[in-house]
């Protein structure tokens, strides 16, 4: 399963479940992105591609796509992308693709929350956001000595 | 100046975040490549600082870049370098960037082992976490054998939530390392019943998977999650879970009678449509399993259905795409229960969205009989007509030929209706799939007999409007059926009212616009029509009809002969030269027609696909014997490949006094037949076992279609599919009258055998007689064929691997490998269970400690041999 932000042929991000090669990745992301954009806006949201299935979501500029295997529910892959943006939601305070482009490590941190090889972690948005919450907090405090260190060096 | 410009230039070298990265990308449209590969060598300087922070700063931009599609590989050691920084900050862009771009390929994730296990043990949970996190995502075998028991030994941490995340790594670890199921199952299993509900839906998951790759080693474990599902609230979790019912049902029929029940339970009442969705498509999959032996479930079905049909009513796209997809489930078992509803699926051939009209065909597949294949098809041609856009109109097309064809056009009942839906259609502009209907043709014409006549008399209409389709490019596709069309015409020509017009229509010089091989076939077909018209002309006694034929060859075939495809030049001019000797036999007056007739004597039959492959190996032909002896010893296989040119010089002057000795000669031949006569793999002369059969007259065993037309059909010109519909409505009414009387007179004379070709029609629900006998002819196959082979199963599944027995005890060689170095060679003293080994592993751990140092130490060495590497 990879999920990713596909705007006008850019990619913003991309997580992969299943080891693939560079090569590979970069093939399959050029050809989802094909098939994704040439839908119609009243389409559904799910195509079969390859051997897998594709269930996409469009959040403002931004498609939201996942690849499932056969026998995966499609609502609930549905589910999981709105949850996941939700999340981006809360976090950022009415998330924009901005946002997303400039921290893109966090948004590869809430996902990892979220998610983990593939499965949901927790499918209780307040734990998720309590956690990347907690680890930011961490990182904060390890960041402050660094800057008076770093200015220290400077000067 | 000029140094306030380098140290400005450097200043800004350090402080380029990932923020000034992407918006320097975002400034730098014109020339993105340029300025990356600017930023990647100013990463490289940052990479060579000693400073942690700028190092993390640049991988983190490495990261973003890797996103962009650029390598990064060349940087895997700096990320570790990362990772193993003690402040979070760092530690979380190194994994994340290693989560990113390692995979088994990397060569330097070797050396990630004890860091990551350092991380596993870290007092902070959040260092745990993303050490977890990331070697989610680049676990390899020596990370899942190397770590297995860290990670089993967090299943049970004291925070939940280290535990779910280390319950979810170890479907990862079991998939790379399937010895470490057995040992860590039981804890495993422990955790479904765990206090923390996060960790509990986290061992559905990993178990659901597990078992959903093999669920025989998992129905043990049913009580429990049946327990699990009537309690759970949670729709993620009872997703998991009735999808693990789905796979375990068909081992245990049982379990599906039990779950039917709570299953509609649940259709009834949830308002959440994933988890209805959920539970039809398993109650679809016990159903289907449970059909031989459980006939009275027709209710859940029923209930399936009508949520189903709900479903596809609804507005919003994804549920009526859904509802058509589960809906193509019930179809395969039960056909009835899904035909009732034809009229919803036809609606859907006019949705908006091609994928959902797409599904709805597919479900028209299934759902035809004798009885609506009119109908539908009838229906589906109109939506050719409108189709906007090649693709699906191709796909319309592809399915109408799908439909009827399928299963050996079982629903066909009027051949000539299907051979006029195919002349329709290749009237569609743009098509790519000329060569599928010009394949549906040949087969329709080949093995129908019945129907030969008046496929023979459409196709000569078709040759002679082949103008129309071959006229502009745009139309390239569809110039195939003029291959079907062609062939068909010559190869049948007895049945062709006005021959001759039809050999004219072939000679014309527009022929030489179409694609070679095309022309190919009208220049073969041309002869048999010719050998056809000349027969009919001698029989008649016409002599100089059969000349002035022979003259239009002789005029027309040049124009073939200048072709620039080969094949067509070639078959033009051998038979131009044919067509004149013929010419000259003609002035003799001599009759030509019978010998010219029997250079197409005999008739074609199709051959299975298979027919080669299965030919059985005749006793006593072993295909690897040699055929000739090899020469001699000195010549024997492995000393061959080592000179081949030099060998082959010596081999020539070897021959040369064989050739001369003519004495030596004989003797020799004399000595091979002796040695032939006693060797049993030689093929003799004598008839052996395979040439019997291919003498076999084969032909005589194929069924012969025996056709009474019941209905006389003549229609002139070319028809209109639609005419056939309301005259096949009339025979059928007829026939049903004539039935009813025949009952009358006689009440039981039913039942001759469920046999499609029999010559009664048995099907209960469709008393349609076809109105021709349509005997079809089988493919040839040949004699004693062979059973057909069995599928092969995937020998790379990695699913294959963890198809292990849960429940056996488990053995002392089993056990995980605990906190080891690869190269240390230590047996741990057998324990009994799994637990236990946790607690004794304690001690070893200090040592490993100072052991680790040590090996931390070897790496650190490494490193600084690896920096002073890169800074050469």
């Amino acid at each position: 399963m990879s999920l990713g932000n596909i705007r006008q042929g850019k990619l913003r991000l991309q997580k992969w479940y299943l080891a693939t090669s560079d090569k590979e990745r970069k093939k399959m992301v050029r050809e989802l992105m094909q098939v994704v954009l040439a839908r119609k806006p009243k389409m559904c949201s799910f195509l079969e591609w390859r051997d897998l299935k594709v269930v996409y979501k469009r959040y403002a500029s931004l498609y939201f796509c996942c690849a499932i295997e056969g026998q995966d529910n499609e609502l609930i892959t549905l589910e999981l992308i709105h949850r996941y943006v939700e999340l981006l939601d809360k976090y950022f305070g009415s998330v924009c693709e901005l946002d997303i482009i400039f921290n893109f490590e966090k948004a590869y941190f809430i996902l990892d929350e979220f998610l983990m090889g593939g499965d949901v972690q927790d499918t209780s948005k307040k734990s998720v956001l309590k956690a990347i919450e907690q680890a930011d907090l961490l990182q904060e405090e390890d960041e402050s000595p660094r800057s008076v260190l770093e200015e220290m060096g400077l000067a | 100046m000029a140094l306030k410009m380098v140290k400005g230039s450097i200043d800004r070298m350090f402080d380029k975040n990932l923020q000034d990265l992407v918006r320097g990308i975002r400034n730098h449209k014109e020339d993105e490549a340029k300025y990356i590969s600017q930023c990647i060598d100013e990463i490289k300087q940052e990479l060579k600082q000693d400073n942690i922070a700028v190092k993390a700063n640049a991988v983190c931009k490495l990261t973003y870049l890797q996103m962009l599609g650029y390598d990064i590989s060349w940087a895997a050691f700096n990320i570790i370098e990362v990772m193993s920084a003690s402040k979070f900050t760092f530690k979380r862009i190194g994994y994340l960037a290693a989560s990113q771009s390692f995979h088994e390929g990397t060569d330097v994730i070797m050396l990630t082992t004890n860091q990551i296990r350092k991380d596993l043990s870290s007092p902070s949970q959040y260092d745990t976490g993303v050490a977890l996190t990331g070697l989610s995502c680049f676990v390899t075998p020596d990370l899942a054998r190397d770590l297995a028991n860290d990670i089993m030994t967090l299943m049970s941490h004291t925070k939940p939530y280290i535990r779910k995340k280390a319950v979810l790594i170890m479907y990862k670890v079991f998939l790379k390392y399937p010895e470490s199921l057995r040992p860590a199952f039981p804890r495993l299993k422990e955790k479904l019943e765990d206090p923390d509900p996060g960790v509990q839906s986290a061992a559905v998951n990993v178990i659901c998977e597990l078992a959903r790759r093999n669920p025989k080693n998992y129905l043990s474990l049913a009580p429990l999650f049946f327990k699990l599902m009537t309690s759970s609230t949670n729709n993620w979790v009872l997703i998991k879970i009735i999808k693990l019912f789905g796979a375990l049902t068909p081992l245990e029929p049982r379990l599906g009678k039990k779950l039917i029940e709570p299953l509609t339970n649940l259709i009834h009442s949830t308002s959440a449509m994933s988890l209805l969705y959920e539970c039809v498509n398993t109650v679809i999959a016990v159903l289907i399993s449970l059909s031989s032996g459980m006939p009275n479930h027709s209710a859940s079905i029923q209930l399936c259905v009508q949520k189903l049909r709900i479903l596809i009513e609804d507005s919003d796209q994804n549920l009526k795409y859904l509802g058509l997809l589960a809906m193509s489930k019930i179809l395969k078992t039960h056909p009835k229960s899904v035909q009732s509803h034809k009229d919803l699926i036809l609606q859907c051939l006019d949705d908006k969205d091609e994928s959902i009209r797409l599904r709805a065909l597919d479900l028209l597949y299934g759902m035809v009989s004798k009885k609506n294949l009119m109908e539908i098809v009838k229906k589906l041609m109109t939506h050719v007509d409108k189709a906007e856009g090649t693709t699906y109109r191709d796909e319309l097309l592809t399915k109408i030929i799908d439909i009827c064809s399928q299963s050996n056009y079982q629903y066909i009942t009027n051949f000539e209706w299907y051979i006029s839906i195919l002349v329709e259609l290749t009237r569609l502009e743009g098509t790519r799939h000329g060569h599928l209907i010009a394949a549906q043709m040949l087969d329709v014409a080949i093995r129908v007999k019945a129907i030969r006549k008046f496929a023979v008399s459409q196709m000569s209409a078709l040759l002679d409007s082949a103008h129309l389709l071959a006229s502009s490019t745009q139309r390239n596709g569809i110039c195939e059926v003029l291959y079907a069309a062609a062939w068909i015409c010559g190869e049948f020509s007895e049945h062709l009212q006005e021959p001759h017009h039809t050999l004219e229509a072939m000679l014309r010089p527009k022929v030489t616009t179409l694609p070679g091989h095309i022309q190919a076939v009208y220049v073969q077909n041309v002869v048999k029509l010719y050998a056809n018209i000349l027969q009919q002309k001698e029989q008649a006694g016409e002599a100089e009809g059969a000349q002035a034929v022979t003259q239009l060859m002789v005029d027309r075939l040049p124009q073939f002969v200048q072709s620039a495809d080969l094949e067509v030049q070639e078959r033009a001019s051998c038979i131009l030269q044919l067509v004149k000797h013929i010419q000259k036999l003609q002035a003799k007056d001599v009759p030509v027609a019978e010998e010219v007739s029997t250079l197409f004597a005999g008739e074609l039959n199709p051959v299975a696909p298979k027919a080669q492959k299965k030919v059985p190996v005749p006793e006593g032909l072993d295909l690897d014997a040699w055929i000739n002896e090899p020469l001699s010893d000195s010549e024997s296989e492995d000393e061959r490949p080592r000179a081949v040119f030099h060998e082959e010089e010596q081999r020539r002057p070897k021959h040369r006094p064989s050739e001369a000795d003519e004495e030596e000669l004989a003797r020799r031949r004399e000595a091979r037949k002796q040695e032939q006569a006693n060797n049993p793999f030689y093929i003799k002369s004598s008839p052996s076992p395979q040439k019997r059969y291919q003498d076999a007259p084969g032909v005589e065993h194929i069924p012969v279609v025996q056709i009474d037309l019941s209905v006389p059909l003549k229609v002139p010109g070319l028809p209109m599919s639609d005419q056939y519909v309301k005259l096949e409505e009339e025979r059928r009414h007829r026939q049903k009258l004539e039935k009813d009387k025949r009952r009358k007179k006689r009440k039981e004379k039913e039942k001759k055998g469920k046999r499609r070709h029999s010559s009664l029609p048995t099907e209960s629900d469709e008393d349609i007689a076809p109105a021709q006998q349509v005997d079809i002819v089988t493919e040839e196959m040949p004699e004693n064929a062979l059973p057909s082979d069995e599928d092969d199963k995937d020998p790379n599944d990695p699913y294959r691997a963890l198809d292990i027995d849960l429940d056996k005890p488990l053995a002392d060689s089993e056990k995980l490998p605990i906190q080891k170095h690869r190269n240390a060679e230590t047996s741990k003293s057998p324990e009994k269970d799994v637990p236990v080994v946790e607690k004794k592993s304690k001690k070893p751990k200090k040592k490993e400690k100072k052991h680790k140092e040590k090996e931390r130490d070897k790496e650190k060495k490494k490193q600084k041999e690896k920096k002073a590497e890169d800074l050469d």
